[in-house]
């Protein structure tokens, strides 16, 4: 039975994330109708920033975590200003050869700068190991994660519910000529919207090194699991691609664990099976516009 | 001086000059060395390259009077690519030697052209043990996974583990390591409590390693592809299992001397079988560990000692023959071999073409504030007992 709860926590971290590193390719998929298949590579600079402070400047492990938040956000601005920008009117291939390319060159680029060989981040001894609560095995380092996770998943949540911001941002997105009309500055809601995104994923990056350990092809490695999330998910919400990770990363913890030699296919049957019954993903609105 | 004299003088000088000429004329051996430079398999590319250009530094680029060129080429450990490389090198460079071959499928797509074109191909990296049976122009300078598999089975039989679980990638060299040892260790009396194959693109080892966890081992038998090997050791101690009493034993490709540092004290205990440490205390490694670091900035691996004896064997070969590059030739004056190599003494088996070689023991240990394999037990002159079966 305790064994259960172990695994259900284990899911849940997984989930949380992959939600994490997924979310910023819901809004700029879902809401601003975007295919970004660079946004692992985002990810993966978050998780290298981290690193480099960690391991070779001596920062704490918990200073550096907002500052790959703040790298993979600026260096995303920076993108959407001088490049990304230019292909929101095109086609969706379009935006796909061109993302997936940025994704290589990143990949290149990486690999050349800091090595091909996977790299970890020395953790703080506080968040090593795993502690027992009423019998259930509760890892520190992945408490911390569902911790993170959530508060964030609260937050973004609130802003795109509650604050000006959030509806401005959703009114850029149902009709961005009647919005500038309104007198948004559409542009920039986009700027900003997507270099959110990017330092999300870069802060999933640095959290994720641990667990999913972090080397150069990350981009590539992990582009599959978000595609997954935000499809099964509908990317029209934040609670969409939430539960869909929630429910991936439980299934494919769970998979593996009950069922080790099916475990790999666990998420994939998953997803197919939910893409058949609703194919706009479990929140879906028309995903077309 | 008569003019008899002279003319003979003028001869034999003559003569001496025609004798020195077809040396120096010659052109010169080339080697193509197709390795994994760009991909998930890079760091194996890097460090052969590193090794046999370090190599080449020390012993000069001139052998039986013959210049010595090598041939870089990257086939990112796509087999597809090893095979239009090497045709390339050979009919294109006329290359003598193909050499390098990071991972298995690659070694197996240039074996037919090795055959067809009469050409060495020297296994510097992958690790199967059929690979020598597919040309007979095929010599390794690696290791074999059945040789570190089943030694780490005996000594675990031997050694008080009765229990294990195991947890190997998904993948040929996966598969070989755990049949090798499951064969060895289950001979000596040991028992399998249970067996997981995760699959080889595997993000999280959560799970199975709960599945360790409760399967209650006396330890688990772990093969994971080199980089894993990391992310392994944290989540095993991140899980308890180390507090619970469960040791890692395994073949050592998972403890790699470029990797250990960066597992952190995790990793602290591991018991491996493996054929090579940076630690290894003969005065040559010593040697070849300094001179490494000094133009590379990195402790060498065995995958660089792989391809420091490849190179090795390549010169060697070339001083039986006189510098003539007839394959047949070659591959007689490389069977049997036998030399001192970093990571102990080895030889070519005539028979198989693969390599003999010492298998070690080894515990990770922290010595001067960093992680190396420490060796403690010694298996002699370990063949492939992949082939020796049949």
């Amino acid at each position: 039975m305790t064994t259960l709860f172990t695994i259900l926590f284990d899911g849940v971290a997984y989930g949380m994330l992959l939600f994490v590193l997924a979310c910023g390719l819901a809004v700029t998929l879902g809401l601003m109708n975007f295919v970004n298949l660079a946004h692992g590579a985002f990810a993966m600079t978050g998780g290298y920033v981290c690193a480099v402070l960690v391991n070779n400047s001596g920062w704490p492990f918990f200073a550096a975590l907002p500052l790959a938040f703040v790298s993979s956000a600026l260096i995303g601005v920076v993108l959407e200003r001088s490049l990304y920008r230019h292909l929101y009117t095109r086609s969706h291939l379009d935006q796909v050869l061109f993302s997936i390319g940025l994704t290589f060159m990143s990949v290149a680029s990486v690999d050349y700068i800091m090595g091909s060989s996977r790299i970890f981040i020395k953790l703080p001894a506080a968040l090593e190991g795993q502690f027992d609560f009423f019998g259930v095995g509760i890892g520190r380092y992945r408490l911390m994660i569902i911790v993170i996770c959530g508060l964030l998943t609260v937050g973004l949540q609130l802003i795109l519910a509650k604050t000006r911001f959030g509806s401005r941002l959703r009114a850029a997105v149902d009709d961005p000529r009647a919005a500038s009309g309104l007198g948004i500055n559409v542009p920039q809601v986009f700027a900003f919207t997507f270099a959110f995104g990017c330092g999300l994923a870069g802060l999933g990056g640095a959290l994720s090194a641990e667990i999913l350990g972090l080397d150069p092809y990350f981009p590539l490695k992990f582009m599959i699991y978000f595609l997954i999330v935000v499809t099964v998910g509908g990317s029209s919400s934040i609670t969409g691609p939430f539960l869909a990770s929630l429910l991936l990363g439980i299934g494919d913890v769970a998979g593996k664990y009950y069922v080790p030699k099916m475990g790999p296919f666990v998420i994939y049957t998953i997803m197919i099976v939910i893409l058949i019954w609703r194919p706009n993903g479990l929140f879906g609105r028309t995903a077309a516009r | 001086m008569s003019i008899r004299h002279q003319l003979l003088l003028a001869a034999g000088a003559v003569a001496g000059v025609l004798a020195v000429i077809p040396a120096k004329a010659q052109d010169a051996v080339k080697i193509g060395l197709i390795l994994p430079m760009t991909g998930g398999q890079a760091s194996t590319g890097k460090q052969i390259d590193n090794a046999v250009k370090l190599y080449m530094q020390q012993k000069g680029d001139t052998v039986a009077g013959r210049k010595i060129e090598v041939i870089l080429k990257d086939d990112g450990a796509v087999p597809d690519n090893t095979k239009r490389l090497a045709q390339e090198l050979i009919v294109n460079d006329k290359v003598s030697f193909i050499a390098g071959f990071g991972v298995t499928p690659a070694a197996l797509a240039a074996a037919p052209l090795a055959t067809q074109a009469k050409v060495p191909e020297i296994v510097m990296a992958a690790g199967t043990s059929i690979i020598t049976e597919r040309s007979p122009y095929i010599v390794r300078t690696s290791f074999t996974l059945a040789q570190s598999s089943t030694i780490i089975g005996d000594w675990a039989a031997k050694n008080g583990i009765k229990k294990v679980a195991t947890l190997t990638s998904d993948y040929a060299p996966g598969n070989d390591a755990l049949n090798f040892f499951k064969q060895n260790f289950t001979a000596g009396g040991g028992e399998i409590v249970e067996e997981v194959k995760v699959p080889l693109q595997n993000p999280d080892f959560a799970p199975f390693l709960q599945r360790m966890k409760d399967a209650k081992p006396d330890a688990v038998f772990v093969f994971v592809p080199a980089g894993q090997g990391g992310n392994f050791m944290k989540q095993y101690s991140e899980r308890g299992l180390d507090k619970a009493g469960i040791k890692v034993i395994g073949p050592g490709d998972v403890m790699d001397d470029d990797l250990l540092n960066g597992m952190g004290d995790a990793a602290l205990g591991t018991v491996t079988a493996h054929l090579y440490s940076a630690a290894h205390p003969s005065a040559m490694n010593k040697d070849f560990v300094a001179a490494y670091k000094k133009a590379y900035n990195q402790r060498p691996g065995f995958m660089a000692v792989g391809g420091y004896d490849g190179i090795h064997l390549i010169y060697e070969a070339l001083k039986k023959t006189g510098g003539k590059t007839d394959g047949d030739a070659l591959i007689e004056a490389m069977k049997g071999l036998k030399w001192e190599s970093p990571r102990g003494p080895i030889s070519i088996d005539p028979e198989t073409r693969d390599i003999v070689q010492n298998i070690y023991i080894r515990k990770v240990e922290k010595v001067d504030g960093e992680l190396y394999n420490v060796e403690f037990a010694t298996f002699e002159a370990v063949k492939d007992s992949g082939k020796t079966k049949k």
